[in-house]
């Protein structure tokens, strides 16, 4: 009660009481934030997560841009009524080449971890368009612009550089190919095998409907598409997945 | 720094600090709070004893209780199924025609396949399966690849057109519009499909259409256009026009048709589930 009573001597000196409340947050930080990189299980072992391809990179970043994980999250939560509505919980290995991971902490509208494959191509771009023209209770505003803008590639190269550094395992072949793959995944009757190979399950074709152009509609389709169809979670046990 | 005094109206002393002639007592914190707090502490150490709580160099304390988020997943999943066992391993071991034979069956499938029904297919075909522009309706008796319980079923499980599924359904009609048809070939197959579906057409222009349409279109549609469920090629002599019924959308269907995609579910979602959606669909009032 002594050290209590003293509380004053620290906290009229107000570069004492900045060291101290620096050394008390170090501590915090360090033991809840240092063992994550050392645990084990903290990022499954599962097999299927790989970097996004460049048009997926490309309507991740337009999903921030529109600001979709305000509404939107991908987090499905290992509870029962989850698991029932969007299928199997989100696992961290499948978020962990998101820089920034998209988990949102609010749904107006659904959660989109599963999405990809639960929709056509042509029902998204519908939806994007004008979200009450197949889902007449909708609250969510149209993208019909997406239509109309076409992605520019000049840079998507740099880009996959970028995210290599921090952890993102793209290969010189992926960076080299980037730009090409980039336009190819959007363009109907292209040559897809060295794309699928590098991007295995990537939804390859004419995604928006205009088969001419590389819109952002495409990438933002492409993106939305993969998500939660990298991991095959059918030969996959609780006991394996543990964290 | 000014002095500790003693406040004569309260009795309390004041905390020496003063402002601008301001000076504030220094009451003690409420006892009902100070106890709760204590309280809370006490409880955040009994928490972590129990729960997963202190990371450590290569893992967690996992706590007393052995708890783990995703192992009671499990089990209140295995809970729920269980729950329902007696009527969801029925459905598993029976296929879609039991089910619907048996009432008890058929009334557990129809109010499962009516909550999967709107989490899964409603975004396209609509609450109840009323379907929209693009997205064929499920509760009339127009069926582009057949009604039946068995039909419906592998729709269902393998879809239309993608490419998740080698066992997808899969019909593609050419495009007449890039260098089979003319213009004005496409305008008079236009005439006589309408002609066929019991629209204004133009009776010239339908009866040159005619020969065209037997040449080009028949194989697929049936020589009285009527639809062939197996290539799922659609009837054109009903009222439902999936892709609109006015002469400029059946010409652009005709010149550059689209494609529906369905996703294959099979999979995605548990067999039985799939059985309830075949029963529900077969029953919202065109089964065959």
């Amino acid at each position: 009660m002594n050290l209590i009573k003293h509380h004053g001597k620290i906290e009229t000196r107000a570069s004492v009481l900045a060291i101290l409340i620096l050394i008390t947050v170090s501590i915090g930080g360090l033991v809840e934030i240092v063992p994550l990189f050392k645990i084990e299980s903290t990022i499954e072992k599962v097999e299927g997560v790989r970097p996004y391809s460049p048009l997926e990179q490309v309507g991740r970043n337009i999903y921030i841009r529109e600001g979709c994980y305000n509404c939107h999250s991908q987090m499905i939560r290992p509870f029962r009524d989850e698991a029932e509505r969007y299928g199997h919980y989100s696992l961290a290995a499948e978020s962990m080449y998101d820089h920034p991971f998209q988990w949102g902490s609010k749904r107006t509208g659904p959660d989109l971890a599963r999405v990809g494959g639960k929709y056509s191509n042509d029902w998204h771009v519908a939806h994007m368009v004008d979200p009450r023209a197949v889902v007449p209770e909708s609250i969510m505003p149209g993208y019909h612009f997406l239509l109309e803008r076409e992605v520019g590639y000049g840079d998507i190269a740099e880009h996959l550089r970028t995210l290599g550094m921090v952890g993102v395992p793209y290969t010189e072949e992926m960076i080299e190919s980037a730009a090409a793959d980039l336009h190819d995944q959007a363009m109907p009757d292209a040559d897809y095998d060295g794309l699928l190979a590098r991007y295995p399950k990537a939804v390859v074709g004419d995604l928006d409907g205009q088969p001419d152009r590389v819109t952002e509609m495409d990438a933002v389709v492409a993106y939305l598409q993969i998500l939660g169809r990298m991991v095959d979670f059918t030969d996959i046990r609780t006991e394996d997945i543990l964290q | 720094m000014a002095t500790v005094e003693r406040d004569e109206v309260t009795g309390v002393d004041t905390t020496g600090h003063e402002w601008d002639g301001i000076r504030e007592l220094n009451n003690p914190l409420p006892r009902w709070w100070l106890y709760v707090f204590y309280a809370s502490i006490a409880f955040s150490v009994l928490w972590w004893i129990l729960f997963p709580a202190w990371p450590s160099s290569t893992g967690y304390t996992p706590g007393l209780l052995g708890s783990n988020q995703r192992v009671e997943l499990d089990t209140r999943l295995a809970e729920a199924r269980a729950a329902q066992a007696v009527f969801l391993e029925r459905i598993a071991a029976a296929d879609a025609a039991e089910v619907a034979a048996d009432p008890e069956l058929l009334q557990f499938a129809m109010a499962g396949g009516e909550r999967h029904f709107k989490d899964n297919c409603a975004g396209c075909h609509g609450l109840g399966g009323a379907g929209q522009l693009h997205y064929p309706t499920l509760a009339d008796d127009a069926w582009i690849w057949g009604g039946s319980l068995d039909a419906i079923q592998q729709t269902i499980r393998h879809g239309i057109r993608n490419e998740d599924d080698p066992d997808a359904r899969f019909g593609m009609m050419p495009a007449f519009g890039d260098g089979i048809l003319s213009r004005d070939e496409v305008t008079q197959v236009t005439q006589y499909v309408l002609a066929l579906g019991g629209q204004d057409h133009d009776a010239g222009l339908a009866a040159s259409g005619q020969e065209l349409f037997e040449l080009n279109c028949a194989a697929c549609h049936g020589e009285g256009g009527d639809g062939i469920r197996d290539l799922g090629a659609p009837n054109l002599t009903d009222a439902v026009w999936l892709y609109g019924n006015s002469p400029a959308e059946i010409a652009t269907q005709i010149a550059r048709p689209q494609h529906g995609v369905m996703p294959a579910w099979q999979g995605r979602l548990p067999e039985e589930v799939i059985t309830m959606l075949t029963v529900y669909v077969h029953n919202l009032g065109g089964g065959e």
